[in-house]
């Protein structure tokens, strides 16, 4: 049997007195690459913010790798499920301040070797590194926002609309990049309202209101 | 004291002064009479009774009353702290830690150089500027530090999405609300007896005292706001920038 990296459990959300999950359950197997899509305020973001730790449910549990993600050290757990926010906002002076940040926290040394092999992957240069953040363009931005996430190694990225608003060619990177993490045995849950995504989805969940579908 | 001569009637005749603030609330319809009518009456108030107050303690010069008029001055200056940061969970005990500190320290660091002696004249007024100063700074650093909470929000989550702790995704804006809490005594330090001869200066020239010999206080005045402002804000922020987020690394954005 697939066995499950996370599980969430009996799982309520409201957010005042709207209920956004309710008695959700759900399984997402290890290295699995799972598309949930659904109307706008069926509490698909909510789901990922929810899984990622920055939202705690009202009732019901998160379990990742068999422990309660309450249990867990969220610093740990957050580096292990790394959660990518839409539209992401990349923060210092240079897109190198972005890399070098996920060592810094963490007191190691900067892996430049892993800089330049995912900065190819999302067909960037390798002067890129001391570009301004403020000379890149939307689909740049979110390739080396996505790049700032893989350094580390996550077993899980918790992706929430990552190609809303990309234009074609760098939706098909960030789509590129994502289906060779899946094939490297990273485990993907992705958010998405992209129909070409939805069709082409590997495992789909839909969520209505409150629940699965 | 040659030249001092603010007697009752000399004062009564100076209200004239608040007559000419309350005329232009009238005149703008700025509708601030009542607030200045009752700003005025506290201050009245409020100072006659610290001078009697004062003149009682120096009188008894003992250093524990001396001691506990100083407390006193700490605990209102940090329950003013305490309100400016839109009272925050825990928000009084940190502005007292912060008000604290500054003020002892720097007060040590003053008797043990010899610049002040322990004596209730002068250990309780420079104790309350040291107190007012450290008050305002940080002050001052927790509102520089919610706005900014609140302008990067999404930078921080980002921070902490990517495994960062508190204190990793809010180290920018703890520099940046010190900074605040620090400059405006760094400014005013670059242009005083340029642009304002500050507070104590000016009373001792105004009570006879050979200018030259009151700059010296000044000059102690400046180390003095230095020390305390720094200290009040790094020790006020440093505590409190925790309450921006609960125990399981999540964001909170006071109400307003």
């Amino acid at each position: 049997m697939a066995e499950a990296i996370i599980t969430i459990n009996d799982l309520d959300y409201t957010v005042e007195d709207h209920t956004v999950l309710q008695d959700f359950n759900m399984q997402v197997i290890k290295g699995d690459y799972l598309t949930i899509a659904g109307p706008s305020g069926s509490g698909k973001s909510t789901l990922l913010k929810l899984m990622a730790g920055f939202l705690s449910p009202d009732r019901g549990t998160i379990v990742y790798q068999g422990q309660d993600i309450t249990t867990y050290p969220i610093t740990a757990y957050r580096q292990q499920v790394s959660y990518c926010i839409q539209q992401p906002l990349l923060f210092g002076t240079t897109v190198m301040d972005n890399f070098t940040f996920p060592y810094q926290i963490n007191n190691q040394a900067v892996d430049h070797d892993r800089i330049q092999h995912l900065l190819a992957a999302v067909d960037l240069p390798q002067e890129y590194t001391q570009k301004k953040i403020t000379e890149l363009s939307g689909g740049e931005r979110q390739r080396v926002a996505l790049v700032r996430n893989l350094l580390l190694e996550p077993q899980v990225l918790l992706l929430d609309e990552v190609t809303a608003g990309l234009d074609e060619r760098s939706k098909q990177i960030v789509l590129d990049l994502l289906a060779v993490e899946h094939q490297r045995g990273k485990t993907l849950v992705k958010v998405t309202h992209d129909t070409d995504e939805i069709h082409m989805a590997h495992h789909l969940v839909h969520l209505e209101k409150g629940g699965v579908s | 004291m040659q030249g001092l001569a603010v007697s009752n009637l000399s004062l009564l005749l100076a209200l004239f002064l608040v007559v000419v603030a309350m005329g232009i609330s009238v005149r703008e319809k700025l509708d601030l009479h009542r607030d200045i009518i009752y700003a005025i009456l506290r201050a009245i108030i409020q100072l006659t009774v610290v001078g009697y107050v004062l003149k009682a303690v120096f009188h008894v010069a003992n250093i524990f009353l001396t001691l506990t008029l100083t407390l006193i001055i700490i605990l209102n200056a940090s329950w003013n702290a305490y309100q400016r940061n839109g009272r925050q969970k825990r928000g009084f005990i940190y502005s007292f830690i912060a008000i604290f500190s500054s003020t002892t320290v720097t007060i040590m660091i003053l008797v043990l150089s010899g610049s002040i002696r322990p004596v209730a004249q002068q250990l309780v007024p420079i104790s309350g500027m040291i107190a007012s100063n450290s008050m305002v700074a940080i002050g001052l650093a927790y509102r520089a530090m919610r706005t900014q909470f609140k302008q990067q929000a999404q930078q921080v989550n980002e921070m902490l999405a990517l495994g960062a702790t508190g204190f990793q995704a809010s180290r920018a804006i703890i520099r940046e609300s010190i900074k605040t809490g620090m400059q405006p005594t760094i400014d005013s330090a670059k242009t005083v007896g340029l642009v304002s001869l500050p507070g104590m200066m000016s009373g001792l020239i105004f009570a006879g005292v050979d200018p030259v010999y009151a700059i010296k206080y000044q000059i102690m005045v400046t180390f003095m706001l230095m020390s305390a402002t720094s200290i009040g804000s790094v020790i006020a922020i440093y505590l409190s920038y925790r309450n921006y987020f609960n125990d399981r690394l999540q964001l909170i954005l006071p109400e307003e």
